[in-house]
């Protein structure tokens, strides 16, 4: 009855001198100038409500033009998913959920697990912002007191959740008011729209509640990215640059530290490796414009980081491709390889624990703490100790070192033949990866276009090299966990076997991948790729 | 989607007052429910406060020029609407004779398209025995018969359920009970009481004959709305659990 043709405004109490008072008697004794008006405690959609806006950390649903919502009802609640601008896309019931970050895989089935799963995996669907909102419904009667339309107030206090990650917490929104048609009556719908947009202080709703409520809470939706986008130009001192873009790979880190901690899911830990993992490749290859003590120290330090976390991906990787690992087995069963997943779920528990101990220890803290203070110096000290006082810009530390890095990987790569053992293709794959972090923290300084066509080739070559090492790795893994299994007599004969099958496949995968590599390797370095490289370093002739 | 249809040949029987205090019932139990107010006189769209007039009359909806669903009003209540009467009524058994196929049907056919949209549809039938009659019966998967406590109403109850067992293919229910019955009389007290034993198809719940269910002209709302604790919403309540024993699933 109250839902269609719903006409939406907001009331800003701010205006004038009255901002301390109620202002919805303004807006009833203006809709009494043209109709009788009775209040309707009880009426549907009166009263207060809970509601929750959910997003993966990186904000997936928000880059998608999606919106997800949990209603709270007295019992259980809705899930409502809807796009940017309101309009609904699905809705499912829910009971007791969610009590704490969870994966939309997790929901019962249903339209809206359906619609998000594979856009939000493996990412957990997280609080952005809570509201609880209270509403109020008048009745706009006619002359012969039917109810024609209905007034709907809505004062609405939001909450940024998790609480205390940015601004402030708790916000209160202006007024929204709402014309709700009563079927059959449309044009005293409109009349009431037309007197509440005349009151003073009153607008069309330009923005959902969403948004409204992210703005006034200081939230800027899709802020986290997992990239790199430093702010750096051609003409800065190199040691500025790679100050800020070391900078702002210690704020990805940190950013991630609290979802590792509290295990809200895989992707925290993967990006707080892939931020060290830069940080490592960054000193390593700009290092030189760094004090070198400091370059020093803190490649030991960021080591130790990098290798602490790797016992817990790894057991993560096998977890996640668990489905596709069973889904290829031929021989065996799926349910042979239960016991292995328990195996390692339970290794994974150990795993976490021992991580978060060291995340929250004194040796992870000096290296964030003490990192930072030593770049905010490098960045804001212009020609302060350590620096030289002829230092090479931005760009020239770009050209100089992406040159020598795709020099280097030409030469390598030329080098292997079919007899060459699989470490000289798991070098090149590191030093690949080396030019492909390089290529990216100076991104900004580069010609996009150029960029994308380099970017793209050395992808092609990476995912080859990485099929190639990854399952090489993986079947060592199987390898070691079969002992690991049989020494805690928690390996049936049968989850063995399909581990076995599992290997054989995993070696079927590395020789395809071997052979892929001379064709993408030949277009990554060959002549039409070292153009490629020559046009993006030096633009076009 | 089920279809109530409140009938009687006589008029000023208590259709119309069950009409609309069962279909509030219905609306409040979740269904969602729509009346039609078929009476030319227009009672069940004055107690809902709705103006009985359609746009392009009876003939345009009958005829189909104009949709149901277009004339349909919401009334204050949650999950009730009301299809208004209009003074055209008066001549819809002719307007139903000069239809192509099938007179008998056609209420039944235009209803259809509104099973997505409502749970429970009541039809307010004028009193009389003519082509709409018919096609409420037709239509109708429960017919409510008000009968007041007399031996000539118990054999118009004889006659129309003789009439609908006639029916080829689809026959509506017959669901008779009690209507202005005055407990004061000995002969309501006996009639009431002899023929719910006797007869299957005839409801335990009698409506009293009260001055509240009068005032609803006044008050114009259901009973049970203005008055939910009285004897008369009791009585409604009861028998439309009886009508409708089934549980709403929402």
């Amino acid at each position: 009855m109250i839902t269609p043709g719903l006409r939406g405004f907001v009331l800003d109490a701010a205006d004038g001198d009255d901002a301390a008072q109620d202002p919805l008697p303004a807006v009833l004794s203006a809709l009494a100038q043209a109709f009788a008006v009775a209040a309707e405690p009880g009426a549907p959609g009166s009263g207060t409500h809970r509601r929750t806006w959910l997003d993966t950390f990186d904000w997936r649903l928000y880059r998608a033009g999606l919106m997800l919502e949990f209603e709270q009802a007295r019992r259980g609640g809705r899930l409502l998913l809807s796009k940017a601008d309101g309009t609904p896309q699905a809705e499912q019931p829910v009971t007791r959920w969610p009590r704490r970050p969870g994966l939309a895989e997790d929901l019962p089935a249903g339209p809206v697990r359906d619609r998000i799963a594979a856009l939000t995996s493996p990412r957990a669907l997280l609080p952005i912002v809570r509201a609880v909102s209270s509403v109020s419904v008048t009745r706009l009667l006619n002359a012969d007191g039917k109810t024609v339309a209905r007034l709907l107030a809505d004062q609405l206090t939001v909450t940024s959740a998790p609480p205390g990650i940015t601004g402030d917490t708790t916000a209160v929104l202006p007024l929204r008011l709402a014309i709700a048609e009563v079927r059959g009556y449309p044009g005293q719908a409109r009349k009431a729209a037309s007197v509440l947009a005349g009151v003073p202080g009153v607008s069309h709703a330009s923005q959902g509640v969403f948004t409204a409520a992210l703005t006034a809470l200081g939230r800027h939706p899709a802020s986290y990215t997992s990239g790199v986008e430093a702010e750096i130009t051609a003409a800065m001192p190199a040691s500025v640059a790679v100050a800020r873009l070391l900078l702002r790979l210690l704020d990805t880190l940190e950013l991630n530290v609290d979802g590792v901690l509290r295990d809200i899911d895989t992707e925290f830990l993967h990006d707080l490796r892939v931020a060290v993992r830069r940080t490592r490749s960054a000193i390593k290859l700009l290092g030189g414009v760094l004090p070198a003590d400091l370059a020093d120290h803190y490649k030991t330090e960021f080591k130790w980081l990098g290798d602490l976390t790797t016992p817990t991906r790894d057991l993560d990787v096998h977890l996640l491709g668990f489905g596709a690992m069973t889904g290829q087995l031929v021989a065996a069963s799926p349910a042979d390889l239960e016991p292995l997943r328990a195996f390692l779920v339970r290794r994974r528990a150990r795993e976490v624990r021992r991580l978060a101990a060291a995340l929250r220890g004194p040796r992870f803290r000096a290296i964030t703490d003490d990192w930072r203070k030593a770049l905010l110096e490098i960045r804001d000290a212009p020609g302060g100790p350590g620096r030289r006082r002829r230092e090479p810009t931005a760009a020239e530390l770009a050209r100089r070192t992406t040159e020598r890095t795709f020099r280097r990987i030409a030469a390598q790569g030329a080098a292997i033949t079919q007899d060459s053992p699989p470490q000289s293709l798991h070098d090149l794959r590191k030093r690949a990866k080396e030019l492909r972090y390089l290529l990216e923290f100076f991104a900004p300084l580069h010609d996009p276009v150029a960029y994308r066509k380099v970017v793209g080739d050395l992808k092609q070559l990476q995912d080859c090299l990485g099929e190639f090492q990854d399952s090489e790795v993986q079947r060592a893994e199987i390898h070691d966990l079969a002992d690991a299994m049989l020494a805690e007599h928690a390996a049936p004969a049968a989850t063995l076997l399909a581990m076995g099958e599992i290997a054989a496949n995993l070696a079927h995968s590395q020789a395809q991948a071997r052979a892929d590599f001379v064709a993408r390797f030949a277009r990554f370095a060959g002549p039409a790729g070292r153009e490629r490289v020559r046009v993006l370093l030096e633009g076009r002739p | 989607m089920k279809i109530f249809a409140t009938y009687n040949i006589k008029g000023g029987v208590g259709k119309t007052t069950a009409a609309v205090n069962l279909a509030y019932l219905s609306a409040a139990d979740g269904y969602r429910t729509l009346l039609w107010d078929l009476d030319p006189q227009g009672a069940a769209s004055f107690l809902f406060r709705i103006k009985p007039r359609v746009k392009g009359g009876g003939k345009a909806l009958i005829r189909g020029t104009k949709t149901l669903d277009d004339a349909i009003k919401g009334t204050d209540f949650d999950n009730l609407d009301l299809l208004p009467a209009d003074f055209t009524y008066r001549n819809l058994d002719l307007i139903l004779g000069s239809t192509d196929k099938k007179p008998t049907r056609r209420i039944a056919q235009l209803l259809r398209p509104l099973a997505a949209e409502y749970d429970h549809v009541f039809l307010d039938c004028p009193p009389s025995i003519s082509l709409v009659s018919e096609n409420v019966m037709h239509a109708a998967d429960v017919l409510l018969v008000p009968l007041i406590p007399t031996t000539l109403s118990v054999r118009t109850l004889d006659q129309l359920t003789e009439f609908v067992a006639g029916f080829n293919g689809h026959r509506p229910e017959v669901r008779a009970f009690f209507s202005m019955v005055d407990r004061r009389k000995k002969l309501h007290q006996e009639i009431t009481r002899d023929l719910t034993a006797e007869r299957a198809g005839v409801a335990v719940t009698p409506i009293p004959s009260l001055s509240l269910i009068e005032r609803m002209s006044v008050e114009r709302a259901p009973v049970i709305a203005f008055a939910p604790r009285s004897v008369a919403a009791r009585a409604y309540r009861d028998l439309w659990s009886e009508v409708n024993p089934d549980k709403p699933d929402k």
